[in-house]
């Protein structure tokens, strides 16, 4: 299965743009589903952070993005790989130790990069990505590409120095960098509160003398209207924005979570923000999609998710053949 | 053959002006490289003949400069790294090693770093245990690191070109005691290139093996003339590449010498030159050796101060020569 063509534009501009939301929404959700059900059957590997819930983030802010604009994603990064456009079979593959996998079985949930698609790489380290994807935009400021950047990160990496020494770099050569903060309240088992003391995280733009703007982000029109203005921002030269999407991971940060840090009354009351119902609401208002166009994107979503786990259930397993030799590129005579 | 005598610093500045002038994805970056010309002088007059931003200035922030140097590298740049002092990639290490390191093998090779890290490192200049370490096992201890360690001026300019053209992550190490003085060799003019990965030999001999990086190849080089005078020949070889390492070379001088002593700046314990040591045991020259092997390194203590403490803690000279007559004239 090969990856959709990207799709750019305001989710409510046409049936088009409203039904590819919703699918990358759906996709997500379906994707991470599936993959806590196969862990569930002891039939995946290692362990896994999940975004149930946060959908909204990566398929508004990636609507704002051209095929060739890049990101850098986090350990909980399957939403920002599958809204930026990865194969969904590669992507499963992966999950599974396949050889079709994206890194060939070598890196799993938390390292999947997609070159062709921009897509710098999730990080098995907090903040990891954030001075990558400035040198991502300094590198296009430098062969004037005219391509963006956007690092993704959790609230918990804007505590890292990784976070602070770039956004100033970015700040001060005006790179083209959108940062991405999903604000999901807690990094790992630390909420905001604890961690933060600060209302608005977007508030720490000001001590870059860059914009910081705070979002919905269980709303993908609020995400894409942000991100797009940032996106804008950035072509132009103006230098990058800060961005906090605000929201909520349903599940726990990984397989060893037992939620003993917060309520299943909090939970539930995210549960009842949850982004794809949210939207949906919108289009149907709007006349934008009827009921059965939507029925008809989750039943595509489910078979493409299904189909995805068919075939990379049935591909062949990595080898340990080659692991050494992949450690370095080979020099070019 | 040209006879020009450059300094490492100038040999290393001319590497990078070659490489910036053959091709427009190179760029430097780091902190005071620019007006200034590094702490070091190794950049130099680069800033005034490329520009601001392809010799770029930045604040300090090892972590970032070298995370955005792994983004720009991801994005078909070259960048060439300086950061201050070796002692502040401790700054850096995630970008270095989880994250430069691992990209290309971790992302199922869709994705190289194809970037340069050049960093002075070493001790004898006072500044004590936060600027003078030794680094070379922290880098050569991560797969996916390449790991250079120039000896003299000609070297370096070479090793730093073929550097500059890897498609992977290369540390280059330079002693900064060897930036102000001019090596045995000249300099050819030119872009020249040193294939990463080759040990040299730099002095044939028959009665002793020394293996040594950086520094510590000029102070046995030395030891190695004076003792020629009283009859001991001795085979030198530096690695120069310690990270992939080319062994052939020392196995074969040892089966000719029969006698081995590694020489290392940085602390013995868990250090680089093990390794070697651990290859020729593992290896058929083992079996040729007449001796015990002889392992000079620092001390295991963090760089002091005061310049007569600062002495003992790194192999000096004497040291070198002493072990060097003693290990020839015990073991027959």
């Amino acid at each position: 299965m090969t990856a959709n063509p990207l799709l750019m534009g305001h989710p409510l501009s046409s049936p088009e743009h409203a039904k590819h939301a919703l699918l990358y929404m759906y996709r997500i959700r379906k994707f991470e589903e599936a993959v806590e059900d196969l862990f569930g059957r002891g039939m995946m590997h290692g362990t896994m952070h999940l975004s149930i819930g946060q959908e909204a983030g990566p398929t508004g802010a990636c609507l704002a993005l051209q095929i060739n604009d890049q990101i850098t994603s986090t350990h909980r990064g399957h939403g920002h790989c599958i809204a930026k456009g990865a194969d969904l079979t590669r992507m499963m593959a992966e999950l599974l130790g396949k050889k079709i996998g994206y890194c060939g079985g070598r890196g799993g949930s938390m390292h999947i990069a997609d070159a062709e698609t921009g897509n710098l790489g999730a990080n098995g380290v907090v903040g990891g990505g954030i001075p990558i994807a400035a040198g991502a935009a300094l590198a296009s400021k430098m062969r004037k590409s005219g391509t963006v950047a956007v690092s993704f990160f959790g609230d918990g990496a804007m505590n890292e120095g990784a976070f602070h020494e770039a956004a100033n770099m970015a700040a001060i050569w005006k790179l083209p960098l959108i940062l991405f903060c999903e604000n999901n309240k807690y990094g790992m088992s630390s909420s905001t509160e604890k961690a933060f003391n600060l209302e608005n995280l977007a508030d720490r733009g000001r001590g870059y003398g860059i914009p910081g703007v705070t979002v919905d982000g269980n709303d993908v029109v609020a995400v894409y209207e942000a991100a797009e203005a940032a996106v804008a921002r950035a072509r132009n030269g103006e230098g990058p924005t800060l961005i906090e999407s605000v929201t909520y991971r349903w599940k726990g940060h990984s397989r060893s979570d037992k939620n003993l840090y917060r309520t299943k009354e909090e939970i539930e009351e995210w549960k009842d923000k949850d982004p794809i119902p949210n939207f949906i609401h919108k289009v149907l208002d709007r006349g934008i999609l009827t009921q059965e166009q939507v029925e008809e994107i989750q039943k595509i979503s489910t078979e493409q998710i299904m189909q995805a786990v068919k075939e990379a259930a049935a591909a062949e397993s990595a080898t340990p053949d080659g692991l050494l030799e992949a450690v370095f590129k080979a020099v070019s005579a | 053959m040209s006879d020009r005598m450059l300094t490492m610093a100038e040999a290393v500045r001319e590497a990078m002006g070659i490489a910036m002038e053959e091709r427009e994805e190179v760029f430097i970056l780091g902190e005071d490289i620019g007006i200034y010309g590094g702490a070091f002088g190794v950049t130099g007059d680069l800033y005034h003949r490329f520009g601001s931003e392809r010799v770029l200035d930045t604040p300090i922030s090892e972590l970032g400069i070298v995370g955005a140097a792994v983004g720009a590298a991801l994005s078909g740049m070259r960048p060439i790294v300086e950061i201050q002092f070796s002692d502040f990639t401790a700054q850096a290490m995630d970008q270095i090693a989880n994250q430069a390191a691992k990209i290309h093998f971790m992302l199922g090779g869709a994705l190289h770093v194809p970037l340069v890290l050049r960093t002075p490192q070493g001790s004898g200049t006072g500044a004590a245990a936060q600027h003078s370490q030794n680094l070379e096992p922290w880098f050569a201890n991560v797969p996916g690191l390449k790991v250079v360690v120039p000896s003299n001026p000609a070297d370096a300019k070479g090793l730093l070109l073929s550097a500059i053209d890897d498609p992977n992550p290369v540390i280059f190490l330079e002693h900064k005691l060897l930036y102000k003085i001019p090596g045995r060799d000249p300099v050819p003019e030119g872009a020249i290139r040193i294939p990463l990965g080759v040990s040299k030999v730099v002095r044939t001999g028959k009665d002793l093996t020394i293996v040594a990086t950086g520094i510590m190849v000029n102070k046995s080089f030395e030891v190695a003339e004076k003792l020629a005078a009283e009859g001991i020949s001795i085979e030198l070889i530096d690695p120069r590449t310690i990270s992939p390492l080319d062994t052939a070379p020392i196995f074969e001088s040892v089966e000719k010498t029969g006698r081995l002593m590694v020489v290392q700046e940085g602390p013995s314990h868990a250090g680089y030159i093990n390794e070697v040591i651990a290859q020729v045991s593992g290896s058929a020259s083992f079996g040729n050796l007449i001796a015990p092997i002889k392992r000079l390194a620092g001390m295991n203590i963090p760089i002091p101060y005061a310049p007569q403490l600062e002495k003992v803690a790194v192999p000096q000279i004497a040291d070198i020569e002493a072990a060097a007559r003693e290990i020839v004239k015990n073991w027959r």
